[in-house]
């Protein structure tokens, strides 16, 4: 049986009295790759915000492995939350930065390596993503695509082991979806990291999600959880359906 | 369309059936497309109109919103300067050179250009007065005093909040709407460190060089108008102007544009790291830094003119 990584017992997602999300209860596995699928507004960014320890569960908790994120002191909670890597959805480089010194920022700042082999790893890392020679450049002089995968370089950088990706197809045309999905798929199998994303783009949940958990934003809880491909086939749930099936199934 | 739409909806209001069959295909498809989705409850705004009363009190709460805002940035970046002197603390080396960059000599020419037409128009004003008793000896005096205990430090704070100050809320501002900030999170590195800190440093290095600049460019703006028209020599400006500017009287200066320097970072960083997720609230930051800047820099400056005064300084 596959070990847990992440688990969320019993969260509720506020923000102040406004509850976004409530009752959240799931486990994600390691080296599954979860989707956070709900339709717009439902929260699914911030479900992410709270995975990534950035928003506190108005109540609940989340689990990495067995330790409590929020009820560690702040450097505990820090090395749990070094395992991870997060791409936001709009690559969210440091515009002021090039491509290389974004990826080197975290390697130099949390190893003691010295510049020659940080320089080694940026180009790596970028050549893993298909970027090998665009370290120099600055993100304003490269595609919106070429950002996300600096930006996915930049979440490997420590190699963590769970990766976390927000809308990563978002404005990206057919193919470059696809070939990030793949990339994605051999990250995971490579690299033996656990994936969390957050979309809602039904070629990329079917082609390479593995577990996932539906958001609504009516009932303002889960509704589903399961592999995408299975919930097509089995869910009795019509908002489920009508999602996964662009309202075609009914 | 909306014509159709409001007699629709006045029919279904008086429980009137209306057949849209006779109109046009078109229209019918349009008429359906704007029906297919009812409006859901509770989504639309109501418009409250508040009264007198209940207008002083939201902007009493927001005031004090505000000033919790301001105290809570300040208790933060005294810890960052305290990790900072600690050596925990972690920035870039590098930003903190192309801030300094930025703020100094990329500065210079705004502000030779304000501090030399500031002094030459302290000189005119103050020749015009002075010579009605014979006085225009005193114009150096006058120039000297004016710009190194006052105008110097002021016009260097008003051009920094407004070329540099709205700099930075613009620049933190388009961060957080770029997810930037989260992402350094992320990374562990502390914002207040990693993004304030550096760009605050910057200002209290540069500011007080700035201002001893614009006291200089103040005094050869005083002296143009003294030599070119009031007939005194160089060297009489020059002695009168050493005889007439103490050392104290520099320090002055470069004291408050040192708090100055602090105080524009400071309004510039809270506003940017305050910045709402859109264009247009980048735009209202950069505008809210400036003024805030401006606001904290005459308060300040009057206080420290009349502590100053009191104690004989």
């Amino acid at each position: 049986m596959k070990q847990a990584c992440i688990t969320v017992k019993n969260m509720t997602m506020a923000y102040g009295d406004f509850i976004i999300q409530k009752n959240l209860d799931f486990k994600i596995n390691q080296g599954d790759i979860f989707i956070v699928m709900g339709g717009s507004g439902c929260g699914k960014s911030t479900l992410m915000m709270h995975l990534i320890g950035m928003l506190k569960p108005s109540k609940g908790n989340i689990f990495y492995g067995n330790e409590n994120l929020w009820g560690s002191n702040v450097s505990n909670q820090r090395l749990l939350l070094n395992k991870t890597g997060v791409l936001f959805q709009s690559g969210a480089l440091l515009s002021s930065m090039t491509v290389g010194e974004n990826v080197a920022l975290p390697i130099s700042e949390n190893t003691q390596l010295n510049n020659k082999n940080i320089q080694e790893i940026v180009e790596y890392k970028l050549a893993l993503v298909g970027l090998a020679g665009f370290s120099d450049y600055y993100p304003s002089e490269i595609s919106g695509g070429m950002q996300k995968r600096a930006g996915l370089a930049r979440a490997m950088a420590l190699d963590p082991e769970i990766l976390f990706f927000d809308e990563p197809s978002a404005g990206l045309d057919p193919i470059s979806s696809k070939l990030l999905d793949d990339l994605i798929l051999s990250l995971r199998d490579n690299l033996n990291a656990t994936i969390v994303m957050v979309t809602h783009e039904l070629a990329s949940i079917f082609a390479i999600g593995s577990n996932s958990v539906f958001l609504d934003p009516e009932s303002k809880t889960m509704i589903a959880e399961g592999d995408p491909k299975k919930l097509l086939k089995t869910s009795k749930d019509e908002r489920v359906i009508k999602f996964l099936s662009r309202s075609k199934k009914l | 369309m909306t014509q159709l739409i409001l007699i629709m909806d006045f029919a279904k209001n008086k429980k009137i059936t209306v057949d849209i069959k006779s109109l046009p295909l078109g229209i019918q498809g349009l008429l359906k497309l704007a029906y297919s989705v009812p409006e859901r409850e509770g989504a639309r705004k109501l418009k409250q109109k508040l009264s007198f009363i209940e207008k002083i009190g939201n902007s009493v709460l927001e005031a004090k919103a505000e000033i919790k805002n301001l105290v809570t940035f300040l208790g933060e970046l005294m810890l960052s300067s305290w990790a900072i002197l600690k050596g925990t603390g972690r920035f870039r080396f590098i930003d903190l050179m192309t801030y300094i960059q930025e703020c100094g000599p990329a500065s210079f020419p705004i502000v030779s250009l304000i501090s030399f037409l500031v002094g030459l128009i302290l000189a005119f004003v103050g020749a015009l007065q002075l010579s009605l008793f014979g006085a225009q000896m005193y114009l150096a005096d006058l120039v000297g005093l004016g710009m190194t205990r006052e105008m110097g430090a002021l016009m260097v704070g008003i051009i920094m909040a407004g070329r540099t100050g709205s700099s930075y809320a613009a620049q933190i501002g388009t961060m957080n709407v770029n997810n930037e900030i989260d992402a350094l999170k992320t990374m562990g590195f502390h914002p207040m460190e990693f993004i304030v800190m550096p760009r605050m440093m910057a200002l209290i290095i540069v500011m007080p060089l700035l201002c001893l600049y614009a006291d200089f460019m103040g005094m050869l703006g005083g002296a143009a108008v003294a030599i070119g028209l009031f007939d005194i020599s160089t060297t009489e400006y020059w002695v009168r102007t050493e005889l007439a500017v103490s050392f104290k009287d520099i320090l002055v200066g470069v004291f408050k544009a040192s708090i100055f320097g602090i105080l524009i970072a400071y309004s510039g960083c809270i506003r940017g790291m305050q910045c709402g997720r859109s264009a247009s609230a980048v735009g209202d930051a950069a505008t809210s830094a400036v003024v805030t800047a401006i606001i904290f820099i005459v308060i300040s400056d009057s206080l420290i003119t009349i502590v100053f005064n009191q104690l004989g300084i």
